[in-house]
């Protein structure tokens, strides 16, 4: 009995002291100079355009993202084509490539300078890197998989007999999966939505790069903590990741609201 | 495949060829500064330290959460997908908050090499106790039982049965763990300080050569950590494989 409880202290003073006290604490200091203090640090213009743009990001990536997770994960379960498992293996690719090395490659790409295609790009006044449209291509990259890995499974798991029968009723192609195929996947793609939001919201380092930093232009809310921190502004910097602490409770909420709907189907 | 191309593989094919761009020669030059290897090194070493303690840790936080009944389990279950939801550099904050020198304890381990191996800890606590979790509840309890009444003791029994039906899922959460932990970037910018030699990670190496415009040194160091995360994974994976095939 004596081992069960060590146990128990161990597991969770771990996660008191690891998890637990510090984020307390990011709310604790955040309200140190009082609530007035950290309300003003984060309705000042440039937090309020960090948040505006932190939103752009999550409006563009995540729908992209999902249409495209939904499309592939259907391709990779239902068809049978040459290069599948590839493109099976390629789609996590995102999860092992360092957040710095995708911010690094689009500037290969894209960067006026240094990229493939950024100086005819730039010769039609396209400007990628250093504006809103790299950060979001930054931002899906490192989204990508997240909708792909949690219906792969799901559409494994119902099988084709439903999709078949409708078919053979008369059901075209974009009825079956209109009235069929997304309404039994539909918690798998809610799950993994919200698992892209949280990941859009937060990306830090990948946009980092490509963004140049400019403070009321190209920052998102991590930026911005990031920025006020280091300009020692540390109650700006506190409030705005509680702002952003809070997001991921909602998330947290979310999933948890989520997952037992997924596991019934 | 066109999205996925024009998002993710067009850029990093850009990488490969760019760290290329002077030939082999300058490829190893670019990797081969004392810089680049001390910081190479740390991110390797800091990342095995991580998993191992990942591996114990997370085991032991699975054990408690499936085994074990208190008031507020569900809510220490949902606290484990902290890290992943909150925001890398909010992570590092947090961490800062507390062991950093403003400490309310007095323990300050900002811009030590300690604070890199924290920060990772930090982002890559989910990884073993979410591989454990379903293979633990799945585990059915009559084997334990009957190694115990042929008079097994608690640590023989954890030993000889738990541990070898745990260990592919071990396995592939430290995997996960070890290829986050070798790119992690956000949470380290804040708490590590970046000392070239000290506390600066590959990660953070490749950002301050972006910043001093040597893409070329920049894009080399990224190929190897690729690499390293890569192969990693397919080791884990085949390694994860393995176990189960023991097992059957």
């Amino acid at each position: 009995m004596r081992s069960k409880y060590t146990l128990r202290f161990l597991a969770l003073g771990y996660l008191v002291l690891l998890v637990g006290i510090p984020v307390v604490l990011v709310f604790i200091n955040a309200f140190q100079d009082g609530i007035a203090a950290a309300w003003g640090s984060v309705t000042t213009p440039e937090a309020q355009h960090a948040f505006y743009m932190t939103v752009v990001m999550v409006v563009v990536a995540v729908p992209l993202n999902t249409i495209f997770g939904v499309l592939c994960a259907l391709a990779i379960v239902r068809q049978r084509f040459r290069g599948r498992a590839l493109l099976n293996a390629m789609v996590d690719l995102p999860f092992a490539v360092s957040p710095v090395v995708v911010g690094l490659a689009l500037l290969l790409v894209y960067g006026r300078r240094d990229g493939w295609i950024g100086e005819w790009l730039a010769e039609r006044g396209i400007q990628v890197i250093f504006s809103t449209p790299g950060m979001i291509l930054a931002t899906m990259f490192v989204s990508l998989p997240f909708v792909v890995r949690e219906v792969i499974p799901v559409l494994r798991e119902i099988g084709t007999e439903q999709e078949q029968a409708a078919a053979t009723l008369g059901a075209g192609r974009f009825q079956t999966f209109f009235r069929v195929t997304l309404p039994a996947i539909r918690w798998g793609v809610a799950y993994g939505v919200v698992l892209t939001t949280a990941r859009a919201l937060g990306e830090f380092g990948a946009v980092s790069v490509v963004s140049g930093k400019l403070s009321g232009r190209t920052e998102t809310l991590p930026l911005f903590v990031e920025n006020r921190y280091q300009r020692f502004d540390e109650t700006a910097a506190y409030a705005a990741s509680v702002v952003l602490a809070l997001l991921a409770l909602a998330t947290l909420v979310a999933m948890n609201l989520i997952k037992p709907k997924e596991a019934r189907g | 495949m066109a999205y996925l191309s024009i998002v993710a593989l067009i850029p990093l094919a850009a990488v490969l060829f760019k760290s290329l761009d002077g030939g082999l020669d300058s490829f190893w030059t670019a990797i081969s500064t004392p810089q680049a290897i001390a910081a190479l090194c740390l991110t390797l070493i800091a990342s095995v330290i991580v998993v191992l303690i990942n591996a114990v840790t997370g085991t032991l936080i699975a054990w408690v959460l499936v085994r074990d009944e208190f008031r507020g389990k569900g809510f220490v279950n949902s606290l484990i997908d902290l890290p992943f939801a909150l925001p890398t550099i909010v992570a590092g904050l947090t961490l800062l908050a507390f062991y950093g020198q403003d400490s309310p304890v007095g323990v300050n381990v900002a811009f030590t090499k300690v604070s890199v191996v924290l920060a990772l800890l930090f982002v890559t606590l989910p990884f073993v106790v979410r591989a454990v979790q379903p293979v633990l509840l799945e585990l059915d309890t009559e084997m334990e039982e009957a190694a115990e009444s042929l008079g097994a003791g608690k640590f023989t029994v954890f030993r000889r049965i738990i541990l070898p039906n745990l260990m592919p899922a071990i396995i592939a959460g430290g995997g996960l763990a070890f290829a986050r932990a070798v790119g992690e970037f956000g949470s380290l910018v804040l708490i590590t300080g970046n000392v070239p030699f000290d506390t600066q990670v590959a990660s953070v190496f490749i950002f301050a050569q972006v910043e001093s415009d040597n893409p070329i040194g920049a894009a080399a160091v990224s190929v190897v950590l690729l690499v390293v995360a890569l192969v990693v994974l397919l080791f884990f994976g085949l390694l994860s494989k393995k176990a189960l095939r023991h097992e059957e």
